[in-house]
């Protein structure tokens, strides 16, 4: 595989977040500590843009050459419009500014049972590894046509970067 | 035996999304059109397809698979287009009759233009135990699970980390069906990286630089062995990992179905990275015979997305050829569908096909190969 | 053995209300549901082998599902060498293991 194929990667799979902050690719720990704001963990150059148009303030510029990893404009408030645009998945919504003890990772969910609002869940990371617990917040479908959940689930704020999906306890 | 003979100005062969696309372009030029498909229903992949597609908003990028192929069918009977179902294509001859079914019975058909879009199938993986029930296509065991609404098992073993096998995992958890592993015998994922990290995330194991070694069973699968493979992909004895499983998922890559075009002494030739043996053909998707064009996976295994430029594009040839749209006219909309195909054939993924279609294309017009 | 049908969906969402089709196969009755193919509703109840190869008799079910590798084909209504992954189902069908190259048996 050529190079250019991993090259945002740390390994297969798991952005280099380092990388992608260097380039302004990923929001810095102070943007993520003051309040939500999209992260896409979009990592190889595919022609693909609907995220730029599903933006109501036009914060996300992909550009001509639809195969852009996206850029985020400063002016992102973290509404999550964008998050069941992208057919990767890959968009999520982070929020350093929570509580004190905990951050919040919406995030794309298509399965089912759909957890529910206060339930505890087993919180992964990218390879699929339990690295806390943590309580459903929220589960929503932006649009009535929307098939794709999104799941805000509260966690420790250590765990912001890492928490990528959850799975009911009673599975 | 009644038999009916039906003339039109083109036939398209395959009503899955290069053919529709065709069609419905057809349909809008005001050209008569009847588009054949052997299947009982149209779409072609389509409506497997549950997923969001990429692209732009042009390739219908956020829709559902299923979604797109409801829009194509809905303007094809719009334009009441004819789409033959159940209607297999069996013979098709340079003179551009054809022999199909229509209605159970024998029939043929006289078009002035034909477009090939037959699409590509599944290829097999041979191991000891290929052939046990259980051990099927990923396409199979898509269409099984997103358009027949049926488990064809409980628990899966997944081989190949294209996009194919990465989707078709994504979409077995979806339906409840456990999966196991995915397989692959290269040393990384050949699919999108995001397809991969959304299993990964949901706990699926990647055994990269492995290939299945054998399934066993009896009267079908019920246990797969796979093995870690050097570079040059032979089995390391001691490296064996025995899966239990019902379902073997095998995802090694699509062919296309060109038997229709090599049949009929069409010029062929073979390019691995699009799946093998491929009609010759031009930029404006012409072969080697007059009057016959290419469009979507037959031409080369790509995706939906390429599939509805292409079909469109040979749309334009045959509309052109009928002298239906005028010269200038079509060149200009030529452009635009080859710059939205440009569009999608960019970066690290599409480049490497890009450059394959564009050799077909040179090599073709080198050799004179289309009849001016 | 839980149901192979997918009655709910988190993209395809419940299972429409279907007709019923009654088929038979090895002259058992099979329910199936309009619209399956004999290849679905096979596997809805659970079949494996849909035929037995011709010099080794072993057993063969589905491989593409889609109409060109004829790995699932079947007797059906006397005729052999049937499709079942694109034949769709129909009341009173006459569905047959098929075993090697299969014998016409028209009435």
């Amino acid at each position: 595989m050529p190079d250019d194929r991993l090259k945002y990667m740390a390994e297969p799979g798991v952005p280099d977040l380092q990388k992608l902050q260097a380039e302004g690719l990923y929001p810095t720990d102070d943007r993520i500590a003051a309040g939500p704001v999209a992260v896409f963990e979009c990592m190889q150059e595919i022609p693909c843009n609907p995220c730029e148009e599903a933006c109501p303030r036009g914060c996300i510029r992909i550009g001509e050459d639809i195969t852009g990893i996206p850029r985020l404009d400063p002016s992102c408030t973290g509404c999550g419009l964008c998050l069941p645009s992208c057919p990767g998945l890959c968009i999520f919504i982070l929020d350093g500014s929570y509580s004190g003890t905990e951050a919040t990772v919406t995030m794309p969910y298509e399965l089912l049972p759909l957890p529910e609002e206060g339930e505890t869940v087993d919180a992964l990371d990218r390879q699929g590894r339990e690295v806390c617990e943590g309580r459903v917040v929220r589960v929503r479908a932006i649009g009535t046509s929307e098939l794709c959940r999104s799941l805000t689930v509260a966690i420790p704020k250590a765990f912001v970067h890492d928490v990528r999906h959850v799975r009911r306890q009673s599975d | 035996m009644a038999r009916t003979v039906t003339h039109c100005d083109v036939a398209v062969i395959g009503a899955g999304p290069a053919g529709l696309s065709a069609a419905v372009q057809l349909g809008e030029a005001g050209a008569d059109t009847i588009v054949l498909d052997e299947k009982p229903a149209a779409g072609g992949q389509l409506f497997k397809q549950i997923h969001k597609f990429f692209g732009s908003e042009r390739h219908m990028a956020g829709m559902r698979g299923f979604e797109i192929g409801e829009l194509l069918l809905s303007r094809c009977e719009e334009l009441q287009i004819p789409v033959r179902l159940n209607s297999p294509a069996w013979a098709l001859f340079p003179d551009l009759s054809l022999g199909t079914t229509f209605e159970g019975l024998p029939s043929a058909i006289k078009a002035k233009q034909v477009i090939v879009a037959t699409g590509a199938s599944e290829n097999a993986l041979s191991f000891p135990g290929w052939t046990l029930p259980g051990v099927m296509g990923a396409g199979a065991v898509q269409t099984m699970v997103n358009y027949h609404r049926v488990r064809p098992g409980e628990r899966a073993l997944v081989v190949g980390a294209g996009n194919v096998g990465l989707i078709v995992a994504y979409q077995l958890l979806q339906a409840g069906i456990e999966v196991v592993a995915v397989a692959e015998a290269a040393h990384t994922v050949g699919g999108y990286m995001v397809h991969a990290a959304k299993i990964r995330r949901m706990g699926v194991p990647f055994a990269m630089n492995h290939t299945v070694l054998s399934a066993e069973g009896e009267g079908r699968v019920e246990r797969c062995t796979i093995a870690a493979v050097d570079e040059a992909f032979v089995p390391q004895p001691g490296t064996e990992r025995t899966f239990d499983v019902d379902l073997v998922c095998v995802a090694v890559g699509l062919s296309p179905a060109v038997e229709l075009c090599s049949s009929m002494g069409m010029e062929m030739t073979h390019v691995g990275e699009l799946g093998g043996w491929i009609p010759s053909h031009n930029a404006a998707l012409q072969t080697s015979i007059d009057g016959v064009y290419v469009a979507g996976d037959v031409s080369g295994v790509e995706e939906a997305s390429s599939a509805m430029e292409e079909g469109r594009l040979a749309a334009l040839s045959a509309l052109s050829a009928l002298g239906v749209v005028r010269r200038p006219e079509a060149e200009c909309l030529r452009t635009k569908i080859k710059e939205s195909l440009n569009q999608l054939r960019r970066g690290p993924f599409g480049s490497t096909l890009a450059q394959r279609k564009e050799d077909v294309c040179r090599r073709h017009e080198e050799q004179c190969l289309t009849i001016a | 053995m839980t149901s192979r049908r997918i009655d709910d969906h988190p993209i395809l969402g419940a299972s429409p209300n279907c007709r019923e089709v009654t088929i038979t196969v090895d002259g058992s009755p099979l329910l199936a549901r309009d619209g399956d193919t004999i290849a679905s509703a096979l596997i809805a109840a659970g079949w494996t082998a849909f035929r037995h190869t011709e010099k080794r008799h072993e057993p063969r079910g589905v491989f593409c599902a889609i109409g060109k590798c004829t790995d699932c084909v079947m007797t059906v209504n006397g005729v052999p060498n049937v499709r079942t992954c694109i034949a769709l189902v129909e009341d009173g069908m006459r569905v047959e293991t098929q075993e090697g190259l299969g014998t016409w048996r028209v009435p």
